[in-house]
């Protein structure tokens, strides 16, 4: 392969990997806390729609990209009442979330299919950077979208293991109860990381509609918000782990896509199974390796928080 | 300076407080009603965007209950509803969360679809119970292959089921456009139809067929199992308390192996159903998502088979009114709207049946 094709996959495997880092970022926050939000996949779909409805209304991505993230917090919200308050289920009613994410965003998007975005995250390459041989046309000629989560990916990362907050949010997911006795309000601080994770998702979904595609497309996150799940498991919860990841799935997305433009003789149906069967093969060796070495999901994952149960 | 008495906030205080046992009538009315808030709401969400949710639901209930032909085609969509519901039910029994029941019952229809194109020489009376066997067998071995993971190395199968449903409908996909298309099918993306023994026959002179037969006996079968067998048994003392289990001596590898066989090839035996009942060949969408409105009923119904049975005829029902309402303009996702805002208000109405809430006055006794 020739240098410009190679850096054109690597470039493309930036943007195709970009929702799903954005999604799993805010997952990883979700989890942190001890709540697994199944809704991925729903809160995309909700953030892409209304991000797409924005940007027509006002003509303007920003606002849309704003829609969006309002869209998924507030459908995150949802969740954290059910699952915070309500003590529900977790699996099922992130199950929920994506199944009325799924109908709502098909009930809302009916009359946007096939328009296209009036104005979407286009590329910007930033000036001296770009021009770094090989590096620049990769990493530094990409849309402003993918700057921001150059930059949120180390932001997090302190966050989590370097500030006292950060400190307060692991606690909370680790042993509530034990965060609870010492003063963190363990309540607000999963109602506040849920929704912040759909307001990542809302991002994610916006980035679909608003650079990606850019248009709406009933179902068009095609089980990135699933793919994203997985890939919080892969990161083993660390924001750095989570970009990694979601390059390798965003260069398999590429590559597909690629080949089904060279015309290689095998059929598309093959090469879109590619993302979904690599996720699993990596799920499973992500889940060995957790388990060898010990760090595992949040110890509180998955359990609601009762006081009267301390 | 004496400091001013200030009344904080309401006075009174609203507490939740465990319930010790669930009530018979709790267990009804907790559910209608959340049902009924789910379309207060959904009716709130068809206002805003500006169109009339009365006119709709009456149009829904119309479409799905006014007629000879709405009620036979609600049947129609219960009928890989039944099967699915208990698919998912008997492994979230187990707290397995098989969400392939979807991709489950496309491999259920490929493999039955098999029998029926490429095994001319069958005699014409094993031909359905073939297919029968065949979709059993490929939605067991789908939903196999994200088992043996999860029961060895504890791999989540929410994730792997989810993903092998994109990957099952693509298999499916490559299928009816490339090498099963019918020849002589002027280019569209069908196979050629089945053969007459292929076909489950149909019943009162509509499209509900003999799947129906096969749901309801699913219905008892799987009742008895849990119930009243050994199996059942462990299933369901795996799910609530899998270390009680484990002391006890449960196999528990060996058990969610099996219970995701049973699993899948029930959804698989929807697939069958749906192939040899309705569409007598195959075409590129053969469930509208079947296997996902499967979870909401399996949980709407509390996992037991016969309130399944129930709570499909009321979805299916659900799925035509949707149809019936896109002659007024809406999208047919509505229904899946209102599928979500069910499954809400469920989850939440939940907690009432295990707290009730106390009301006090502050200060008071």
């Amino acid at each position: 392969m020739d240098y410009a094709l190679v850096t054109a996959v690597l470039a493309a495997a930036i943007i195709a990997g970009t929702p799903i880092l954005y999604a799993a970022l805010g997952e990883i926050l979700a989890e942190r806390t001890g709540v697994l939000n199944l809704g991925l996949e729903g809160m995309m779909l909700v953030g892409a729609v209304s991000g797409f409805m924005a940007t027509i209304a006002t003509g303007s991505h920003w606002m849309g990209l704003l829609a969006a993230m309002i869209a998924g917090g507030m459908v995150a919200a949802v969740h954290a009442v059910l699952t915070i308050t309500f003590k529900a289920n977790q699996v099922v009613s992130g199950l929920a979330l994506t199944i009325f994410g799924t109908g709502l965003s098909g009930f809302l998007g009916k009359k946007l299919i096939g328009i296209p975005a009036p104005s979407t995250f286009s590329k910007v390459s930033l000036p001296v950077l770009s021009d770094i041989p090989f590096l620049g046309p990769v990493l530094f000629n990409q849309d402003p979208l993918v700057y921001l989560s150059y930059l949120l990916v180390p932001l997090m990362w302190i966050f989590i293991y370097r500030t006292n907050p950060g400190l307060k949010m692991r606690s909370v997911g680790e042993n509530p109860g034990a965060a609870d006795s010492l003063g963190v309000n363990v309540f607000l601080t999963r109602y506040i990381y849920v929704i912040i994770g759909g307001i990542f998702s809302g991002i994610a979904g916006a980035y679909l509609s608003l650079a990606y595609a850019p248009t709406w497309l009933e179902h068009m996150t095609g089980g990135r918000g699933w793919i994203a799940i997985a890939l919080v498991i892969f990161s083993t919860w660390n924001p750095a782990r989570a970009l990694i990841g979601a390059y390798i799935f965003g260069g398999v997305d590429a590559l597909g896509f690629r080949l089904q433009a060279m015309n290689i003789g095998v059929s598309s149906f093959f090469l879109n199974m590619l993302p979904y069967l690599f996720t699993i093969l990596v799920l499973i060796f992500a889940t060995m390796q957790t388990q060898r070495n010990r760090i595992g999901a949040p110890g509180a994952l998955m359990l609601p928080y009762d006081r009267e149960d301390r | 300076m004496p400091a001013p008495v200030i009344q904080q906030g309401s006075p009174f205080t609203i507490k939740l407080e465990k319930r010790l046992t669930t009530s018979r009538l709790n267990n009804i009315l907790i559910p209608v009603i959340s049902v009924f808030l789910a379309l207060v709401v959904g009716a709130i969400f068809i206002y805003v965007t500006g169109n009339d949710p009365v006119k709709i639901y009456q149009t829904m209930l119309k479409g799905a209950f006014g007629s000879k032909y709405g009620i036979s085609e609600t049947v129609v969509k219960a009928i890989p509803l039944i099967l699915t519901g208990l698919a998912v039910s008997i492994a979230f029994k187990m707290q397995l969360w098989n969400i392939g029941a979807e991709g489950q019952l496309y491999m259920g229809a490929w493999a039955a679809a098999y029998v029926a194109l490429f095994m001319p020489d069958l005699p014409g009376f094993l031909v359905l119970p073939t297919m029968f066997l065949f979709g059993f067998l490929g939605g067991a071995i789908w939903a196999l292959i994200p088992a043996i993971p999860r029961a060895l190395i504890g791999v989540n199968e929410t994730i792997t089921t989810l993903l092998l449903n994109y990957v099952a409908i693509l298999w499916f996909g490559y299928f009816v456009y490339g090498p099963w298309r019918d020849p002589k099918g002027f280019n569209f993306p069908l196979s050629a139809a089945f053969p007459e023994a292929a076909r489950l026959p149909s019943m009162f002179d509509t499209r509900v067929h003999y799947g129906l037969i096969i749901g309801l006996v699913a219905v008892v079968i799987i009742y008895i199992m849990l119930k009243h067998t050994k199996w059942g048994y462990e299933i369901r003392v795996i799910g609530e308390s899998p270390n009680a289990a484990r002391y006890a001596g449960m196999n528990i590898v060996r058990n969610i192996l099996l219970v995701m066989i049973l699993s899948g090839g029930l959804a698989g035996i929807a697939g069958m159903s749906e192939v040899a009942g309705l569409t007598h060949r195959l075409q590129p969408t053969i469930s509208p998502g079947y296997g996902y409105t499967a979870i909401i009923i399996a949980w709407l119904a509390k996992l037991n088979p016969f309130a399944i049975l129930l709570v499909s005829f009321l979805f299916g029902g659900l799925l035509v009114g949707g149809y019936s309402v896109q002659t007024l303009g809406l999208p047919a996702a509505t229904a899946y709207m209102l599928q979500g805002l069910i499954l809400f208000f469920v989850l939440g109405g939940e907690l009432f049946n295990r707290y009730r809430l106390r009301i006090r006055e502050r200060g008071g006794k």
